[in-house]
């Protein structure tokens, strides 16, 4: 037993094992320095005031009563009141909008686009959003919600409602809802290429098999086609769960730095931003920014949850 | 033979779509075009049409963040940033594609976990951290966490590439004698080349359209990024949309063409890797 237990100890100090884990030095090194402790570092300071006194949760109740984060005070003016619903309502705000909207009209897509010609290019010229850096797509969003040189108020002024055409950035009830169906249009491509990849590998039989036992388009759709598409799902939900939380270039850019007009389109990462950067609040700035990662946690741990489970 | 009335109509549906979601590029690229005083009222006012690549050149030498600069520094940035951590992820993952580790699911879950975190939750210390090092308004700063942060991901996409090699090759090579850092480099890696060709078209493209650790740690008017300058190209109370659309385009042109011509490894890295993560 003796030798056995001597043999395994020269081995783990072997030659061999210290090469082994020279590969992995260097990923070690990088992300200790710059990912590990940089997080527990921002976790840390989230409980300390800014004179280094342990204070508890302190600073979380104190930064969610914050009119920047969450702004319940005058309900019925919403959005056009100074600070608008807070950054924290406004991310929910843009997952309720978005996340079902850029879900369906990618599977929508997805399933028109089996059946049409030149399928590839509508693709790609769908999935350009995707490639655009998110800052020039905060740029162009500004510029198609433009009052003169934008799209939207051109059609607005085609279909006879010149009334509401305006500088959609420039309001503070119109600020985030325009960035958000911007962002329908920036980001259904993820989903219509993650569905696209998902419905080749639905076998054909399938189909033709329910279609001899007289099935409807409908039941096929939703016994076959939905079903079979689930993982696909899951991954777009988290992934675009990410995404809005995340959500910051697109507000800088077409908002502006402080979130639009009175902060009406402000989100938790400029916030945390605009306190750390800008007003050197570091201790508040980073209790937003664990919020903000308690939130994403949250997520993924329900997406892996789910995929382990299958 | 007879086209269905039902294939034509949805032809015609997705075409329509395609032409509609075109419209926000075409705006700006119209107006990119064109000068500024032609695309007051709209730039499918064509009224007066006089396309020019003024807009271009006044964008690439603007007078205080020229573009031409920005572009050239996230050169100096991205490229980098996409081969340091596709080798030191590659390697990584090698390693937990074959080598027995007692703590590597545990590993494997904080890798996962790593992935969702945001930016944020790091920035502060991040930037006190290459301030204590001098490396703040510093391109090895912006290289070294760029690298740290694309790791995760890669280190997950390479090692589940890894583990559909077979394995015969490297016993075979092992057998006669080869280190495991030799078998890496001569016989892992270079079969490995659609997966390392993925990484890096989607690494590259994270690095150049990142603004928000850009902006954390590059300051001085002249190492600004291309995508940095955007929105101070964008005036506080007019803007010169026929400049800052030609800025646009700029800088979109290069992720945009590393798309066109890439696109097979691409797509087949954003499919593995939110599918298989």
């Amino acid at each position: 037993v003796r030798e056995v237990a001597r043999r395994q100890l020269s081995s783990l100090f072997s030659l061999q094992a210290l090469i082994r884990k020279l590969f992995f030095a260097p990923a070690l090194i990088l992300i200790v320095f710059f990912v590990i402790f940089p997080i527990l570092q921002t976790f840390y300071i989230s409980f300390f005031s800014p004179s280094g006194e342990f204070v508890g949760l302190n600073n979380y109740v104190y930064v969610l009563g914050q009119k920047e984060i969450v702004n319940v005070e005058d309900v019925p003016r919403g959005l056009s009141q100074p600070y608008g619903l807070g950054a924290l309502l406004h991310n929910m705000i843009w997952i309720s909008i978005h996340l079902p909207l850029s879900l369906f009209s990618g599977l929508i897509l997805a399933l028109i686009l089996r059946r049409v010609k030149g399928a590839s290019i509508i693709k790609s010229v769908v999935f350009l959003g995707m490639v655009t850096p998110m800052i020039v797509g905060g740029i162009i969003l500004r510029f198609t919600f433009d009052k003169n040189v934008g799209i939207v108020n051109g059609l607005l002024r085609l279909l006879g409602l010149e009334y509401l055409t305006r500088s959609w950035m420039a309001y503070p009830e119109s600020t985030l809802f325009a960035l958000i169906f911007g962002s329908v249009w920036l980001w259904t491509g993820f989903s219509m290429i993650v569905y696209s990849a998902g419905l080749t590998t639905i076998p054909e039989e399938y189909y033709e098999a329910a279609k001899i036992d007289g099935a409807s388009p409908f039941q096929m759709f939703f016994r076959i086609t939905l079903p079979l598409l689930k993982p696909m799902t899951i991954t777009v939900v988290t992934m675009t769960l990410l995404w809005e939380l995340k959500i910051f270039d697109i507000v800088y850019a077409g908002a502006g730095a402080s979130g639009g007009p009175g902060g009406a389109a402000n989100v938790l990462a400029l916030q945390m931003w605009n306190w750390a950067f800008q007003a050197f609040r570091f201790n508040r700035a980073a209790t937003v920014a664990t919020i903000l990662t308690a939130l994403t946690l949250a997520v993924t741990i329900w997406m892996t949850r789910y995929m382990v489970k299958r | 033979m007879k086209v269905k009335k039902s294939t034509v109509m949805i032809n015609i549906l997705a075409w329509s779509i395609a032409l509609l979601w075109t419209f926000p590029f075409l705006g700006v690229l119209m107006t990119s075009i064109r000068p500024y005083r032609e695309v007051l009222f709209g730039w499918w006012d064509f009224t007066e049409f006089h396309p020019s690549l003024s807009n271009y050149v006044e964008a690439w030498n603007h007078p205080h963040v020229p573009l031409g600069m920005g572009i050239r520094n996230s050169f100096l940035v991205a490229i980098p940033s996409t081969l340091i951590p596709l080798f030191v992820a590659a390697l990584a993952a090698y390693g937990f594609a074959r080598f027995s580790l007692p703590i590597k699911n545990y590993i494997f879950t904080v890798i996962v976990l790593m992935m969702s975190v945001p930016q944020q939750m790091v920035a502060v210390p991040l930037f006190q951290i290459l301030n204590r090092f001098g490396l703040v308004d510093n391109y090895i700063g912006l290289i070294l966490v760029h690298s740290a942060w694309g790791l995760a991901w890669i280190i997950l996409f390479m090692r589940n590439f890894f583990l559909t090699l077979p394995v015969e090759v490297e016993e075979a090579a092992k057998v006669d004698g080869a280190s495991d850092f030799e078998i890496f480099y001569k016989i892992v890696l270079p079969m490995s080349f659609p997966a390392l060709a993925s990484v890096a078209v989607l690494q590259f493209m994270w690095v150049w359209n990142d603004f928000f650790l850009a902006l954390i740690v590059i300051q001085g008017t002249e190492n600004l990024l291309a995508t940095q300058r955007i929105p101070l190209m964008r005036g506080e109370f007019f803007v010169d949309w026929s400049v800052l659309s030609a800025a646009s385009i700029l800088v979109m042109m290069v992720p945009v063409l590393v798309y066109a011509l890439l696109q097979k490894y691409y797509i087949r890295g954003m499919i593995g890797w939110t599918l298989k993560g």
